[in-house]
């Protein structure tokens, strides 16, 4: 029963959707108001009937109603409450549940926060939200409804691939989805302000905050699935150029450089059509991404074909959102007036310059991504694209821009002095350069690879640039005693934008190091042998069985000494689920400033031992440190007083305190 | 059925990754490197995106057992690499070799890059005429007032 109510709810909300979608956009053009104010109950009521649905899809999971197609499939009696839950969105029909969800909850907030915003421009960008929200409501019902009914249900489920039942996993989705759904933000008000015809820094200043905050809950969701993916995988790879990586990190590639150039926007009222441009790609790299994932066309072109419907309903929407959007930007765009001037050597110009960078960066990935099925599909031979592609040509791309990064904040806005910032860096770049040639004799000259003087010298040339402009912000050489101050009443997009491009820094030296130095261990490992990795005595004392929940594990207990002293004891486990029967690796992690060990144990060997795998990955904790920053850059920069005040509410409030 | 792809996608990527077996080794830590290295050039001709150093399916093995032979029988890299190729076709190479079908692959980045780099520049210069033009009107007093305001906002 609760099931159908679920169903039911999905049908009214794609009913108030259409409802939503076209009647304000009539009343916009029209100038009837009344028209026009549907469409803030109407995405009230919306997100209501979804959040219903979705609310009714928990529970068949909870309760394990395994009546329910999508549950038997997907669920399991056994399974601990976290994955029952996690469960809902680890599968096609319910990640699209929880991607409607999050669409409406997103309308629903503009309606309720967005009081002070042009009327107009309002109700145009909640009608184009609606429209997102008929085309997924609309591939949900016809070709992937979560509410299907088994007959008989069977007495258990499926079960839940043991390897997505993790933490790490069981939020990764729900952070991505939020990211990528955050950027429909940006899209409907992108289209809303080619429908009027106008975008101003007004427009920059309420898509702004929207836009950071999905780039950090994208960010937080990309972080989260490397992160899982270094400690399940088992070998310490955190990183595989996967396609279903790729689908994640386009969109945040056109996020990032979104966020950038509305910052112009903003400021300087330039760049406005790219703009709108960057938001029609970025979302429409959300879509691929959603898409892509999902629909299982990366596996083989067939596997679109043995399921046309689905298929060509994803071919449809995409055309349809992202054709429709290049049409309309094509028709109104060269009619948007110019902006502000700035001169190529201006803090707009560096920006602009990384835009194109990231961009092309963005592309790369894009074309890397899908050649394989553009080449299958042109009768091109069969084609692999993988990480060495991707590293021969990104990476390139990324070194420039971390170049120009440490420079922009330096310039002034409009005409940039380029000899003036040459003169606060060349110290840094000394220092430097000096980095590459330490971190090349340390690495043994050619014994390493050629790359890493680059990686760290670029990674000290963005710290230190980025510390320098910190330092000159609150003249600390200059005036030391006011520079504490100064720092306080720094903006905190300041502060955001110093921490989060000094957590690139750190993030480029984990990349590099852990990249480069990776030591590896495999050897049958006899009861009490012990082998050196990265300055360490691994020992192993034993392999127990332990039961689990549901899996049955075997332990292994290493002893780990540094210089003849006892400094740890690790465990890692080799886990064997009931259900589905799989296979996991636990890898055993000891954390530390210069890198992980990371300790893993395979099978038993018949002929005495066990097949053991010992790492020492270098730097690993930096990438996630610098993660971190990114995401904690991005948090300060949104408390910003600025943005509070586009967040209307309380703007208003402090508008008001600021007149008083 | 539909789920079933996307869990097999999900698996391929996310198999436990415990490849190369000691038994597999090579006694010769320098021979043993450059297997390793050759092995995630190679791809594993069953698996959804993983090299053979990574993957735990038997066509992986057999694969990297071929490798290690090879080296063992003194071949180059590139012959090693040469000698998969005959076999499996450009399919198992990670990296794709340059050619006519590739042609794309490989210098579309440069020609989105250069491409977009000159529609940069053909902004500058139009924003140069732009700016020889006469200077705009001046602000409406509608548009004047919301300068104020925002200008009060920034705290300016």
């Amino acid at each position: 029963m609760i099931a159908e109510i679920g169903h039911f709810a999905l049908v009214l909300a794609l009913c108030v959707a259409i409802v939503q979608a076209v009647v304000p956009l009539v009343g916009a053009k029209r100038r009837m108001g009344s028209w026009m104010a549907v469409a803030g109950p109407a995405s009230a009521l919306q997100f209501l009937f979804i959040a219903v649905a979705f609310g009714a899809l928990i529970n068949a999971y909870v309760t394990s109603d395994f009546s329910v197609a999508n549950v038997a499939q997907n669920s399991h009696t056994e399974k601990p409450m976290l994955y029952k839950v996690a469960g809902v969105w680890g599968n096609h029909e319910g990640s699209l549940l929880l991607w409607v969800t999050i669409l409406s909850l997103f309308g629903f907030a503009v309606s309720l926060f967005g009081r002070n915003l042009p009327s107009g421009l309002k109700c145009r960008a909640l009608a184009v939200q609606a429209m997102i929200s008929v085309g997924f409501l609309a591939f949900i019902l016809l070709t992937s409804n979560p509410f299907l009914r088994l007959e008989p249900p069977p007495v258990d489920g499926n079960g839940l691939n043991p390897i997505l039942q993790d933490p790490g996993l069981a939020f990764h989705p729900p952070f991505l989805y939020l990211g990528y759904v955050g950027f429909s933000m940006a899209f409907s008000f992108a289209i809303a302000a080619l429908l009027e015809g106008r975008v101003d820094a007004a427009w920059a200043r309420w898509v702004r905050p929207w836009t950071l905050a999905a780039w950090i809950l994208l960010t937080c969701g990309i972080v989260l699935g490397s992160w899982w993916a270094y400690y399940t995988l088992g070998w310490g790879g955190w990183w595989y150029w996967d396609p279903v990586e790729n689908a994640s990190f386009m969109p945040w590639l056109a996020g990032t450089a979104l966020l950038h150039s509305a910052v112009v926007v903003e400021k300087r009222d330039a760049l406005k059509s790219w703009t709108i441009l960057l938001a029609i790609v970025t979302f429409g790299f959300s879509l691929l991404g959603t898409f892509l994932v999902r629909s299982g066309v990366l596996t083989s072109v067939h596997a679109f074909a043995t399921d046309p419907a689905r298929g060509v309903f994803v071919l449809l929407l995409l055309v349809l959102a992202v054709g429709g959007s290049f049409t309309l930007y094509a028709m109104r765009a060269p009619a948007m007036k110019m902006g502000g001037l700035f001169s190529p050597i201006s803090r707009e110009g560096a920006l602009l310059l990384n835009n194109v960078l990231m961009a092309t960066g963005a592309a790369t990935v894009l074309l890397g991504t899908l050649y394989p099925l553009i080449a299958d599909a042109l009768n091109l031979g069969k084609v692999s694209v993988g990480p060495p592609f991707f590293n021969a040509v990104f990476l390139p791309l990324m070194a420039p821009m971390v170049m120009v990064m440490a420079a922009a904040p330096m310039m002034a806005w409009k005409r940039g002095d380029l000899a003036g910032v040459w003169s606060r860096l060349k110290f840094v770049a000394a220092i430097a350069l000096g980095t590459a040639a330490v971190v090349w004799f340390l690495q043994g000259g050619s014994a390493g690879p050629w790359w890493t003087g680059a990686g760290f010298a670029l990674a000290v040339w963005l710290g230190l640039g980025t510390l320098v402009d910190l330092a000159e912000r609150i003249r600390l050489v200059q005036a030391p005693s006011e520079a504490l101050g100064r720092a306080l009443r720094l903006p905190r997009s300041a502060w955001g934008m110093v921490l989060a491009h000094f957590g690139v820094a750190v993030f480029i030296v984990g990349l590099t190091a852990s990249s480069a130095w990776t030591s590896e261990h495999i050897q049958t490992q006899k009861i009490g042998e012990t082998v050196m990795v990265g300055g360490f005595g691994v020992t192993l004392k034993g392999v127990e069985a332990v039961p689990g929940p549901n899996y049955s594990a075997a332990r292994a207990t290493f002893e780990i000494s540094k210089n003849g002293e006892t400094v740890a004891v690790m465990q890692p486990e080799k886990r064997t689920y009931r259900m589905p029967p799989r296979p996991t690796t636990t890898a055993a992690i000891r954390s530390g400033f210069t890198g992980d060990l990371y300790v893993v144990i395979g099978d038993f060997d018949p002929k005495g031992g066990y097949v053991t795998r010992l790492y020492f990955n270098p730097c690993i904790p930096w990438l996630w440190v610098g993660g971190a920053l990114l995401v904690l850059g991005g948090l300060i920069s949104l408390a910003d007083r600025r943005h509070r005040i586009g967040a209307p509410a309380r703007g208003r409030a402090a508008t008001q305190a600021a007149k008083a | 059925m539909k789920k079933v792809v996307f869990v097999a996608l999900l698996m391929a990527l996310a198999t436990p990754a415990l490849a190369v077996y000691p038994s597999e080794m090579l006694p010769d830590p320098a021979q043993e490197h450059r297997a390793r290295e050759l092995g995630k050039d190679l791809r594993c001709l069953v698996c959804q995106n993983q090299s053979i150093d990574d993957s735990d399916a038997d066509l992986a093995k057999d694969l990297r057992v071929i490798v290690r032979e090879r080296i063992k029988a003194g071949d180059t890299d590139d012959m090693v690499r040469q000698f998969v190729v005959d076999r499996y076709g450009d399919y198992v190479l990670l990296k794709p070799p340059f050619k006519l079908s590739t042609l794309a692959l490989w210098l579309g980045p440069f020609v989105l890059f250069v491409g977009a780099l000159s529609v940069v520049f053909g902004f500058y210069r139009r924003r140069k005429t732009v700016a020889a033009a006469p200077p705009p009107p001046p602000l409406s007093p509608e548009e004047q007032r919301r300068l104020a305001a925002l200008l009060k906002e920034s705290g300016q």
